[in-house]
């Protein structure tokens, strides 16, 4: 079965293929028919992991081009981390496919929506199955593909046109550095592939500067795939895809592409302090960050997006303090309880018809799956004990703390403080006091939307025994057995780091409920007393309007600049050119009356010119 | 009888063919200028028939080509009128001038 893995990604393409062909005949059935293939790639991509468990590694590779003596294959490799990644990818897509069949009840363009969704699972699952950087480049930007065209799904809406506009855009910025790192690394070690690039770096034959240099644009990569600061504003106006759309691709899945192209290139970052030093700066920074703009945000799904952009900055943080596993367990957890939030506030948006929490309230009467499945997600982001975000979210600051890196560590732990408050003002807002006059009837609910929410909140709570130092370690000796770069120190965890953690979410969750729950805290008086802080904090640091003014006006002025030069210089030589010529045909149309007898004196002439001329010359 | 010589024939000849190509050449009306192409073609055929007489290999053949020639231009006659009638009614006019709308 796993000599045959290439097909995993071939399922769900051929879900897209179908679809798109067969849109308007299969409007009704398009999404049993997409769940049924995702689900058979959920079953085959299981079938493979547990062959996988007993083999650690398979690599399959197809030889493509050959440039020079350099051979560029296509291939398939799957170890621990690659086989994680392709469970997750194929669990959280089916679920997705699931819920989408009772969210998008009703649409009119349902099968192009399931076909688009089969197009990114199809990338994405490419995506973590590639053995070397060009075709894990190739499927990056097929996965933005796909991000782009389901963001832009509502593209009648201007809102939704823009947001797609700006999200390609924006990762495409990211996908620059990328790409030139790429290049670079080519140049240096003459290899795309995964393993011959650290074995040339394992063997410290490339200049530490130049490590570095690649190390940073390669994060840039991820900065733009993963959102975070500076080229994280395309993330939050992505909600503007469908919710089910926003689960999957801006929670789960796609967005921690960037985390785990680190992951991937891990022994080029732990060459190099520097690098490393910048990917824990970039990450705590951005925890911070989205974790403030999320705590003012009115809009459900922006709150959310506020969340994932913080919960990524986490794993980046992890990631740059030698906490691979930890940042890789991060991603595992975050999958399955951000997901959940994202589905289960696209049922209370499915149902109320609106996504300003200001307008909703005393939900939990009327929606007790939601608002439960709703709690434990939230619980578990916010690191609550025995929650599957508790473990993996203390792993991180362990890691963080055993790297000695203390001023990460405050930003990280204020960070996890106020994930949690964010997390209960959301849902003191939304699911409990009295319930709002605006909202008149709730719409009910589907099953297909509920099974997920369920199947989700289960994983959510339990996901997270699978890497504790209480029972086994399991998921990082797998993950450590597949990356021997990685020393194996274990770092013991300090016992008061539990308490810490312990404090921090519930202390979060108990401010949220005297503000938010009980009111007994005036938010109002919060506001008056650092009246600028909020306002800054509701404009997201003004970040939009800076780049606004900065990139786009710039930007604008350089097209502006060459329109002119467009205009007045290129346009001038092209009508000298024209007129050169339409002058030299006008003088040759001239001679062209149409006058039948000017013709025959003209042949008469040039035949008393040939005979005059043989006259004079006497013969030929 | 064969006091007159060759050359006599051929200016007569060369008269006939100018003639001809100055009014083929000059005349606005068409039907000038199809007499004016007979009249070159009449030129042509007195050549053929005297040198018939007066070649150095003299024999029948340029008389019999001149009889082929004559009626083949009889029949281009009867086309070259036909279109002309054609002409007419399409454009109420027989001026060669004015027969240029290829051009356009």
């Amino acid at each position: 079965m796993i000599d045959y893995a290439w097909l995993v990604p071939v399922i769900p393409f051929l879900s897209f293929f179908i679809l798109i062909l067969f849109r308007t005949k299969m409007q009704k059935t398009s999404g049993l028919v997409a769940t049924i293939f995702s689900g058979l790639t959920l079953i085959y991509a299981i079938v493979i992991f547990g062959q996988l468990i007993k083999r650690q590694t398979y690599l399959a590779e197809w030889q493509w081009l050959t440039i020079g003596t350099v051979d560029i294959s296509f291939g398939v490799l799957l170890n621990p981390l690659n086989g994680l990644m392709l469970l997750l990818v194929a669990f959280v897509s089916f679920l997705i496919h699931l819920y989408s069949i009772g969210y998008m009840d009703g649409d009119k363009r349902t099968s192009v929506f399931f076909a688009y969704l089969g197009l990114f699972t199809a990338a994405m699952l490419g995506l973590v199955m590639s053995p070397n950087l060009l075709q894990f480049y190739m499927f990056w930007e097929l996965v933005g593909l796909g991000s782009f065209l389901l963001i832009g799904f509502y593209f009648y809406k201007n809102s939704a046109k823009k947001a797609a506009k700006k999200a390609f855009i924006m990762t495409r910025i990211g996908d620059m550095g990328l790409l030139i790192g790429l290049i670079l690394l080519f140049w240096q070690t003459n290899s795309f592939r995964f393993a011959d690039i650290s074995e040339v770096i394992l063997a410290g034959q490339m200049e530490s500067g130049m490590i570095t240099l690649i190390a940073i644009l390669i994060l840039i990569g991820a900065i733009g795939k993963s959102g975070q600061f500076p080229l994280h504003t395309w993330l939050p106006d992505a909600m503007e895809g469908p919710t089910p759309v926003s689960a999957l691709i801006h929670a789960a899945t796609m967005v921690a592409a960037g985390i785990y192209l680190i992951a991937v290139m891990y022994p080029l970052y732990m060459a190099s302090n520097v690098a490393l030093a910048i990917v824990a700066s970039v990450g705590a920074f951005t925890a911070l960050y989205a974790a403030t703009i999320g705590l003012v945000q009115d809009d459900i799904k922006q709150v959310l997006a506020y969340s994932t952009i913080s919960q990524l900055g986490y794993m980046l943080l992890a990631m740059g303090v030698l906490g691979y596993t930890a940042g890789i367990f991060h991603l595992f957890t975050h999958a399955f309880f951000k997901a959940l939030l994202f589905l289960a506030a696209g049922a209370v948006i499915h149902a109320v018809h609106t996504q300003n929490i200001k307008q909703m309230g005393g939900l939990s009467k009327k929606m007790k799956v939601t608002s439960v499945t709703f709690l434990i997600g939230a619980l578990a982001i916010s690191g609550f004990p025995l929650l599957s975000g508790f473990f993996s979210k203390e792993e991180i600051l362990a890691a963080v703390w055993a790297n000695g890196q203390y001023g990460l560590f405050v930003i990280a732990i204020l960070a996890a403080f106020l994930t949690s408050l964010y997390m209960f003002r959301l849902f003191f807002l939304v699911f409990e006091g009295e319930s709002k006059k605006t909202i008149d009837k709730i719409q009910p609910t589907p099953i297909t939307m509920k099974i997920p929410m369920i199947v989700l909140a289960f994983f959510a709570i339990f996901s997270g025994y699978l890497n504790t130092s209480w029972f086994e370690t399991y998921l990082a000796d797998w993950l450590a057995s597949g990356a021997t770069f990685l020393s194996t120190h274990h770092h013991e965890t300090p016992l008061w780091l539990f308490f810490v953690t312990i404090l921090l979410s519930v202390g979060g969750i108990v401010l949220a409920y005297f503000i938010y729950g009980k009111k007994r805290i005036n938010q109002e008086d919060w506001k008056s007393s650092f009246p600028g802080v909020h306002t800054l904090l509701k404009n997201k640091y003004y970040i939009d309007e800076f780049y606004q003014l900065t990139f786009v006006k710039a930007t604008n002025a350089i097209g502006t600049f060459f329109t002119y030069v467009e205009k007045y210089i290129i346009q001038l030589c092209m009508t000298f050119v024209k007129d050169v010529v339409q002058s030299l045909s006008k003088t040759g149309t001239k001679t062209q009356t149409g006058q039948t007898q000017t013709y025959g004196a003209v042949a008469f002439l040039g035949l008393v010119l040939i005979v005059a001329f043989y006259v004079l010359k006497g013969g030929y | 009888m064969s006091s007159v010589p060759l050359q006599a024939y051929l200016i007569v000849a060369l008269i006939l063919f100018c003639i001809g190509l100055f009014g083929a050449l000059t005349k606005r009306n068409t039907i000038i200028v199809l007499i004016c192409i007979e009249l070159m073609l009449n030129a042509v055929n007195l050549n053929l028939v005297a040198f018939s007489k007066f070649g150095a290999s003299a024999n029948i053949t340029g008389q019999v080509f001149s009889l082929f020639t004559i009626t083949i231009a009889a029949a281009e006659v009867a086309v070259g009128m036909a279109i002309l009638i054609a002409f007419y009614r399409n454009k109420r006019t027989v001026n060669i001038d004015e027969m240029n709308t290829l051009k356009e």
